[in-house]
């Protein structure tokens, strides 16, 4: 019975998933070492070209070889994600564990700046953060990491509560352990399961954003060439060379499916109950 | 049941109130006098400083916060710096644009997604479901406005069947609503098979079975009902979800809604208009929550008497 619920990928799911965000991860490490080209060389008398051996994906309308852009670019995307969401791990981990374990006054409070938090629909938080700060990558990633902080507290608090009065914690705090001491050695370990599985999916959401919001002109700048933003400049010239806005689309794509498999699959493996 | 929309109503009005001081907050926190930014280079110092005061940007921020939010109550957020226009007026002429762009990805997400989730819960197993899961990841990974720009490739101009921007008519709304909602779809799908799976090895499933009613009564009227409360919870967020996106896809077809206005408030630097905007998209989705709410309780009477 239980075979039929395992989502049909089952554990080749773990497998397709690490394989797609290990060679992202790969690519965006040793980029350099990939392409010999330079991602800023501009070939004018070429612009546009489609793709062929010497260019295997085409050229941009300055005539910049597109495969190294998407190679140096999946360092921006990597690193807002990474950034992002870690940021947001740690600090509404933070708040979710002050919440859930001491409870009373800092759950109430913490609660009402999550639920503000919240009543910004999806990308607008981040947005409203942007907005305040000025477009730049740096302050793109604080907004979405920003963003990020209060679907983590919220996870965090709900399984602390959940574990927090475990008779194997009361036995512990029996023995004289310390608060610090049961949430470092207690409470974060049994956490780490939804924390992992929750981090990949907000990774893949977080590397959206950064993209629709370069796209938008509010992230990373021209000339960098992050995925977003190659896509916004690309716009004008699709009608004419839909390659360089094809390209960039499907690495955002291919990552995201990525990760989004990797986080069922994680899921699957440890909260059998879906 | 009365007695738990009072509540839930009230319950509302705190989270308003703290998402208004945090929009102020946060365009307080913009770097530079607003004033400069505001006055053109001619300005005088007394120039300057009579339009700080007429703003009333002379006083502590708790007052201003206060002058702000009684104004804002009564409909007055301001005046557009760019246009001189009321900000008000400016937000309520696109905001129905906007609304009309969610609404349409929303039904297409939601009619096609438990659709599909349906179909694929029923079918558990067959390439069928296979087929479906697979096509749900991929769309709920598509970052809608390449979707949107794929889009006018093939129908705008490769197939020339539908256009690529503006807005009027309903040829107008479909590209953008569908690549808007393809991720919602997928989401939606996920959620309904997943529920549905849980509710059809329910024991009431079996009596409903075993007393002889067909597989489509089975699944339609008893299965699917129980399994749409967890998914109305998603319907609500995804409005939401779906409102801010329209802010990106808006801009790939200049759709002349809201958040058009709003990333183009935020390039000229318009804080009144993007302090309103802000308000105003995170209003309309607090009250849409409240819906949400409402009709959770209404299908699922254990809420309303907690």
């Amino acid at each position: 019975m239980k075979g039929k619920l395992v989502l049909p990928l089952g554990h080749k799911g773990l497998i397709i998933g690490s394989l797609i965000v290990g060679l992202v991860l790969l690519i965006a490490a040793f980029g350099p070492y990939i392409t010999a080209r330079d991602p800023y060389q501009h070939r004018l008398p070429r612009a546009l070209e489609t793709p062929s051996l010497e260019f295997p994906l085409g050229l941009d309308s300055l005539g910049r070889d597109l495969a190294a852009r998407m190679i140096y670019g999946s360092r921006y995307s990597v690193a807002v994600g990474l950034f992002a969401v870690l940021g947001g791990i740690l600090i509404g981990s933070w708040l979710g564990i002050m919440a859930g374990y001491f409870g009373g006054a800092w759950d109430t409070l913490i609660g009402r700046l999550v639920d503000v938090m919240l009543a910004f629909p999806g990308l607008l938080l981040a947005l409203a953060v942007v907005s305040a700060l000025g477009s730049s990558l740096t302050n793109l990633t604080i907004a979405i990491g920003i963003s990020n902080i209060p679907r983590f507290a919220r996870l965090v608090r709900g399984s602390v509560l959940a574990i927090r009065n475990e008779e194997y914690l009361e036995a512990i705090r029996a023995q004289g352990a310390g608060n610090t001491w049961i949430i470092t050695r207690h409470v974060i370990p049994n956490i780490m399961a939804p924390l992992l599985v929750q981090m990949s999916f907000s990774v893949a959401g977080a590397i959206l954003a950064a993209s629709g919001l370069s796209f938008l002109g509010l992230g990373a700048q021209p000339p960098l060439p992050e995925w977003g933003v190659m896509l916004a400049q690309a716009r004008d010239y699709m009608r004419v060379a839909p390659h360089v806005v094809i390209f960039p689309g499907l690495a955002i794509v291919i990552v995201i499916v990525g990760l989004n498999i990797l986080g069922d699959a994680l899921r699957d493996i440890w909260d059998p109950r879906l | 049941m009365l007695a738990y929309a009072t509540k839930r109503i009230l319950q509302g009005v705190p989270t308003v109130l703290l998402v208004s001081v945090l929009v102020f907050l946060l365009m307080h926190m913009v770097p530079g006098d607003p004033v400069r930014i505001m006055s053109d280079r001619t300005a005088t110092p007394e120039d300057i400083e009579r339009l700080r005061q007429g703003l009333g940007l002379d006083q502590p921020v708790h007052v201003q916060f206060t002058m702000w939010f009684t104004r804002a109550v009564q409909g007055d957020l301001g005046r557009s710096i760019r246009t001189g226009h009321q900000v008000a007026d400016e937000l309520l002429h696109r905001l129905p644009r906007t609304l009309l762009l969610t609404c349409a990805s929303l039904v297409f997400s939601v009619i096609v997604g438990i659709g599909a989730g349906v179909v694929a819960s029923v079918r558990s197993g067959s390439f069928l479901d296979v087929s479906i899961m697979v096509k749900a990841v991929l769309g709920m990974s598509i970052p809608p406005f390449w979707l949107g720009l794929m889009f006018i490739l093939l129908f705008s101009v490769t197939l020339n069947w539908l256009p690529s921007s503006g807005s009027g008519t309903w040829q107008h709304i479909v590209l953008p609503a569908l690549s808007l909602g393809l991720a919602g779809m997928g989401l939606i799908a996920r959620m309904t098979r997943s529920t549905m799976l849980e509710v059809l090895r329910d024991d009431y499933i079996r009596t409903a079975r075993s007393k002889g009613l067909s597989e489509r009564a089975v699944v339609y009227k008893h299965a699917l009902k129980n399994a749409m409360i967890p998914t109305i919870t998603v319907v609500g967020l995804q409005f939401g979800i779906l409102m801010a996106g329209a802010v990106v896809t808006e801009r790939v077809f200049s759709w002349p809604g809201m958040g058009w206005l709003l990333v183009r408030s935020i390039h000229d630097r318009d804080f009144p208009v993007v302090q309103g905007a802000l308000l105003i998209s995170s209003i309309s989705f607090i009250l849409v929550n409240i819906v949400v709410d409402l009709v959770y309780a209404l299908l699922d009477p254990r809420i309303r008497y907690q």
